[in-house]
């Protein structure tokens, strides 16, 4: 494979007026980064460690083999949402414990106890879906209230699915371990209760279906809550228990230990020959990104960053240019990439969809980097087929059954987000860059196609149009939209996966192409009609 | 000529750096070579070395190099016409030497009638006052009463010396420096003498003040020819052996000279000294000296007497035992510059040179001109409980005495000895004492000094031996990588803190351990960012070449050495060698038992267990004695307790650390029967 040539100029005022622009968004992504990793702020921490025990990220620090990786997800959950706190009490993550990739998660006890919000759930979920779809064995790490109560509606009928999702990973196959450090009342009981191994503090682990408040109110029982539900008890009296753990550090090393004898191996990995560095520096990334969507940007400068040695085999390069096809090694993993360098058209869209199948054939796993504002629209391009052009991308990327990767690295509008493996289309592992917009469409389109509409309907029923209401919505839509496809909008409702440091995609997405790999990648001929 | 004749095989009855060193030149001169050894020594370098190497028996000296029947039936085995003993072992024994001859071998030494003759002090000490060599003046008497012996005491002259005549380490000694002292002296005397050894007899003598030791290498063949080989000084003695030695004696002044050469070279003609000998001088400070004893073998400190006359000592041995006279004329000898020799030994001198046994992970001495290292073990060597523990002597060569010590310095700085403690450092320490570098030491030196050792290290440098071990410890971890080999090491995307390591750091030197806390992160291959105590530091290093890695810390380069060893990483810097363990983030997993001062300290034997199971034992009473390196090492209950087990036996050997003796706490017995 060949480099690819570079035509950046760091020294150009182009280059450095983006480049401090990004350099401005990533210091606010670091900013909010910083308010997750702060759990429930100095003087709970502080609490915390007076008790002797260790917050949620020494925990995992702890548990994570010496110098591995730790690849956080959704660190930004319920960031900027009143009352939930950012990443909404929940930590999560792959990380390599005795050798074992897996999936962490981990109460953040110091944020309102651990009690569980509805963002915090919706993350757990994710966290799950990420688990089962990469085959993850996974720890938990727990200690938590229980359910925010005030908020119960939105968590209690679809919380069901967090134990759910423990049994079924463990009769695949795929191996889980719980922690429990403190509380762990009521549903949270059932995730040591569902777990292959369950490992609790003694002196500090309560694990219960009911406290004695409520035992008392139920039955009239007076129980003090270590005999109800101490480790103690649960590891010598009731088998709720597999390991009874002297302190944190203790349970820490159990959990260790018990991944020490899982026998696990992943599936596939890595050509390690072609592991080398990129040969352009990745921080030009942020003078090659542009913080206004509107200034498009070369998707070779970006693959040229993030592959291995920059070596890029290109497909159909002089075909449907605006969709960048190729092949190229992202930390060994061989993949297939599909990077948007214009608006799709009929030809981007075929050559995508032939793209697809020929890695599905291969089994070869797929990376797209998003940077689309929609499909090219008009009389001929719709008279050109350009729907059942897109329906084949479509068809193309909803059957595929090798891992996909979604980088959205600036816009991600209307059906592109479809062709190109958004959200809903399942990649395994989904990231944005703090530039990236994401809607139905841009603000300043919505903006004109209501005014268009309100003034064709105020022509049909004859009343006058209000100029100045029309203004005022037009603004509000405006802003609302503009807030709404906001990237820290985006992942705080959890659209993502997180948002990366544009230098980091290609270490994040090392990680991500790693854990895939725990699960053997399948290939495919089996397609959806394609419309000729 | 009895006992000289040509010979072809030569049987080294040694082993360490003695054997290896006479193997070097016999095989030179192109004799046949045969090493002896024990179990012990199956992989010591001197068995290897050898053309021939014969087992003699277990590894207790007594049952292989001490055994005599055991050596002359491997020179029998081994077919060797000859034999050198080295020093130590069997090299003084008239009757090994007499049945050396008789069993037809050439014996590499002095007659067997020389060594019997100076094997008595007495006898020695008379013929020396027959043939007008100066010993210490005295009085002995056997049934002297005090008056008798206070007026040879004011004869002697004040100070003198009140000695047990039974006596010995110590017991019933006093000096007198004044004439009124002398009755309380006496009488103390006595009542020590007759405690310690039943026998209340005393003996006088001179006392000498602030003496040196000096003494003379003699040399002699079968024909009568003499010759002395100079002096060599070797007042610097820690538990009554020599560590320290040079030639010339520094500040001695050229009459003195003389005449000590010329008292060593009567000494030789007395005994009609044949082979290599040493006449062994005190010198006081006005000049004065006496004859101690004459050593009938080659000493240790043989190597400064080659350095500075250029002569091989054990060549000439070999001459004059084929019979050979000797090549030259005293007067065609000359001293040239000056030598210094150091012993470095596996051992504890913060703990009063308590002789350390164990692996030698790491043994290097750089090479330099006038630099030579004779060295009884290399890297992979285990230091023996059985035998003594000096692992080599490093001897410089310079124009002038300043030169020499500076290489000396140089050398031993660079000299990295992992795996053990050694005297490394205070050797160090000694050679920049002031009173060392002007050349006006006394026996009682290191006696008067010691407690100004241990030398301190920079504190900063074993900050930095924390670094290159987590550094170290991390490159090693990254290498290894199976996994994303090529993502930055503790990749994060939503980093919280640094990784932390923490460690136990032990400095030999101290015998102590301190603990230091890094925390530290890598920013690219070879590149770090490292805090200790909160100070932050760009350190860069290079990859591991051999065993060696360059670390800069802070803007400062160095060469580490790095060994990974059981028990943690040993590190040394170029001057100062750690060992470093990483405390495990985890609780031990087994409870650690208290086993009190019940624990082997070190390797040894057990010599004597004092107590049987079901004892009750008082806090600090003696359970057991091991003996280990010559030493015997009580070991005592930490509390009152029940003996509910002994492990061993007496004659046991035990490995460090071994439990002998279980105890339990003693339960009182009120307090039991109130339980009732």
């Amino acid at each position: 494979m060949r480099v690819i040539p570079t035509s950046v100029r760091p020294s150009s005022e182009a280059f450095r007026q983006r480049h401090k622009a990004m350099s401005a968004l990533v210091d606010t992504l670091e900013a909010a980064l910083a308010e997750a990793r702060a759990g429930g702020g100095p003087k709970y921490i502080d609490r915390h460690h007076a008790r002797g025990k260790l917050v949620a990220r020494e925990r995992i620090e702890l548990l994570l083999d010496p110098d591995s990786h730790f690849l956080e997800l959704m660190p930004l959950a319920g960031h900027g949402v009143r009352g939930v706190g950012t990443g909404a009490g929940v930590i999560g993550g792959v990380g390599i414990v005795e050798g074992v990739e897996c999936l962490i998660t981990a109460s953040e006890s110091t944020l309102k106890g651990g009690a569980i919000n509805e963002y915090g759930l919706r993350k757990s979920l994710r966290l799950a879906e990420i688990g089962k779809a990469n085959r993850l064995p996974s720890i938990h790490l727990t200690e938590s209230a229980g359910a925010d109560l005030p908020n119960q509606s939105k968590i209690f009928v679809p919380g069901g699915q967090s134990f759910r999702d423990i049994t079924r990973a463990s009769a695949a196959g795929v191996p889980s371990v719980c922690v429990v450090f403190g509380n762990a009342t009521a549903g949270g009981a059932y995730i040591p209760g569902m777990s292959d191994y369950a490992v609790m503090v003694e002196d500090q682990a309560k694990v219960f279906l009911a406290g004695p408040p409520l035992v008392k109110m139920a039955t009239g029982e007076v129980v003090d809550d270590e005999s109800l539900g101490g480790a103690a008890m649960h590891s010598r009296v009731s088998g709720v228990s597999d390991y009874l753990a002297r302190d944190e550090r203790d349970a820490i090393r159990l959990a260790r230990q018990i991944f020490g004898h899982i026998r696990w191996s992943k599936a596939g990995g890595p050509d390690l020959q072609h592991v080398e560095p990129p040969a352009y520096d990745p921080d030009e990334l942020l003078g090659i990104a542009s913080a206004d969507i509107r200034v498009p940007f070369d998707q070779r400068e970006v693959i040229a960053r993030i592959v291995d040695g920059s070596r890029f085999a290109e497909f159909k390069a002089e075909f449907g240019t605006t969709l960048i096809c190729g092949w190229a090694h992202l930390h060994g993993y061989l993949v297939g990439v599909l990077a948007n360098n214009g608006i799709l058209f009929s030809e981007s869209a075929q050559k995508g969809a032939q793209f697809i199948q020929l890695c599905n054939q291969r089994g070869i796993p797929l990376l797209f980097l998003q940077n689309i504002t929609g499909f090219m629209v008009g009389r001929e391009y719709e008279q050109g087929g350009i729907i059942k052009h897109g329906a084949k991308l479509i068809n193309a990327v909803s059957n595929s059954t090798v891992p996909l990767f979604t980088v959205m690295t600036g816009a991600s509008y209307g059906a592109g987000n479809y062709g190109m493996a958004g959200r809903a289309y399942d990649p395994r592992f989904l990231f944005t860059w703090p530039n990236h917009r994401i809607a139905v469409m841009g603000p300043e389109q919505l903006a004109g196609v209501l005014d268009i509409v309100k003034r064709e309907s105020a022509e049909k029923s004859g009343v006058p149009l209000d100029e100045k209401q029309l203004e005022m919505m037009k603004g509000v839509l405006k802003m609302q939209v503009e807030k709404e496809s906001d990237a820290f909008y985006a992942t705080a409702n959890l659209w993502d996966d997180g948002i990366v440091d544009p230098r980091q995609t290609r270490d994040a997405l090392g990680v991500a192409l790693s854990a895939a790999a725990t699960r053997p990648v399948e290939p495919t001929t089996a397609w959806g009609v394609f419309r000729h | 000529m009895e006992g000289v004749r040509p010979f072809k095989r030569l049987l080294v009855a040694n082993r360490g750096e003695i054997a290896r060193r006479i193997i070097r030149t016999a095989k030179r001169l192109g004799y046949e070579t045969v090493a002896v050894y024990s179990e012990a020594d199956r992989g010591a370098p001197h068995v290897s070395e050898a053309d021939v190497a014969v087992l003699l028996g277990p590894a207790p000296a007594a049952e292989s190099y001490l055994d005599v029947s055991r050596i002359l039936r491997a020179a029998q085995i081994s077919g060797a016409d000859a034999l050198h003993p080295g020093y130590g072992f069997l090299s003084e024994n008239a009757d090994f030497a007499r049945r050396c001859v008789e069993a037809g071998l050439v014996f590499v030494g002095p007659t067997a009638d020389t060594i019997e003759r100076m094997g008595s002090k007495i006898a020695a000490k008379a013929l020396m006052i027959e043939h007008g060599v100066p010993v210490v003046p005295g009085f002995h008497e056997p049934g002297a009463d005090d008056a008798r012996i206070r007026a040879e005491a004011l004869a002697l002259g004040m100070p003198v010396l009140l000695k047990a005549s039974a006596g010995g380490g110590g017991k019933g000694m006093r000096v007198v420096r004044a004439a009124d002292q002398l009755d309380a002296a006496i009488s103390g005397a006595r009542r020590e003498a007759l405690s310690a050894f039943a026998d209340d007899a005393l003996l006088v003598e001179r006392y000498v003040e602030s003496p040196r030791h000096i003494e003379v290498q003699i040399f002699g063949d079968a024909h009568g020819g003499l010759v002395h080989l100079f002096e060599r000084e070797c007042s610097i003695q820690r538990r009554h052996q020599k560590i320290v030695e040079e030639s010339p004696a520094p500040n001695l002044a050229p009459a003195v000279r003389d005449a000590i050469l010329a008292a060593g070279l009567r000494a030789g003609r007395a005994l009609g000294y044949r082979s290599a000998g040493t006449v062994e001088f005190v010198v006081a400070p006005d000049g004065a000296f006496y004859f101690l004893e004459v050593n009938t073998r080659l000493q240790v400190e043989h190597p400064v007497t080659e350095m500075v006359t250029g002569l091989d000592l054990v060549a000439l041995q070999l001459a004059v035992a084929e019979g050979e006279p000797l090549p030259f004329e005293q007067q065609e000898l000359t001293s040239r510059g000056h030598a210094i020799e150091c012993r470095l030994y596996a051992e504890d001198p913060a703990r009063d040179y308590l002789p350390m046994a164990g692996p030698v992970l790491d043994f290097t001495v750089p090479a330099g001109e006038g630099v030579r290292v004779d060295t009884g073990v290399e890297t992979g060597s285990e230091v023996s409980v059985h035998y003594d523990p000096m692992l080599a002597k490093i001897i410089t060569h310079g124009a002038t005495r300043d030169e020499a010590a500076r290489r000396m310095r140089r050398t031993l700085a660079r000299t990295s000895v992992l795996g053990l403690p050694t005297n490394r450092e205070f050797l160090l320490w000694l050679l920049d004492d002031p009173a060392w570098r002007a050349g006006r030491c006394t026996t009682h030196f290191l006696v008067e000094r010691q407690a100004c050792y241990p030398a301190e290290a920079p504190e900063s440098s074993a900050q930095h031996a924390a670094i290159v071990a987590t550094l170290h410890r991390a490159a090693e971890r990254a290498a290894r990588r199976a996994l994303l080999p090529g993502l930055p090491v503790a990749w994060r995307n939503n980093r919280w803190r640094d990784a932390q390591t923490q460690w136990t750091v032990f400095e030999p030197w101290l015998s102590s351990q301190t603990e230091i806390s890094a925390s530290y992160r890598l920013l690219a291959p070879g590149h770090a960012k490292v805090e200790v105590d909160a100070a932050p530091l760009d350190v860069r290093f290079g990859p591991l070449e051999g065993r060696q890695r360059w670390v800069e810390i802070g803007g400062l380069r160095r060469v580490y050495r790095i060994v990974e060893s059981l028990d943690g990483i040993w590190v040394f810097d170029g001057r100062w060698a750690r060992r470093l363990t990483e405390v495990s983030p985890f609780p031990a997993v087994e409870a650690t038992e208290d086993l009190g001062g019940c624990v082997a300290p070190m390797p040894g034997k057990v010599l004597r267990v004092l107590v049987s199971a079901t004892d009750t034992v008082e806090a600090g009473q003696a359970v057991a004695i091991v003996e280990a390196m010559k030493m015997e090492h009580t070991l005592t209950a930490p509390a009152r307790s029940v003996v509910t087990a002994v492990l061993v036996s007496e004659g046991d050997q035990v490995a460090s650390g071994a439990p002998l003796v279980l105890l339990e706490p003693a339960v009182d017995a009120e307090t039991q029967g109130s339980d009732g």
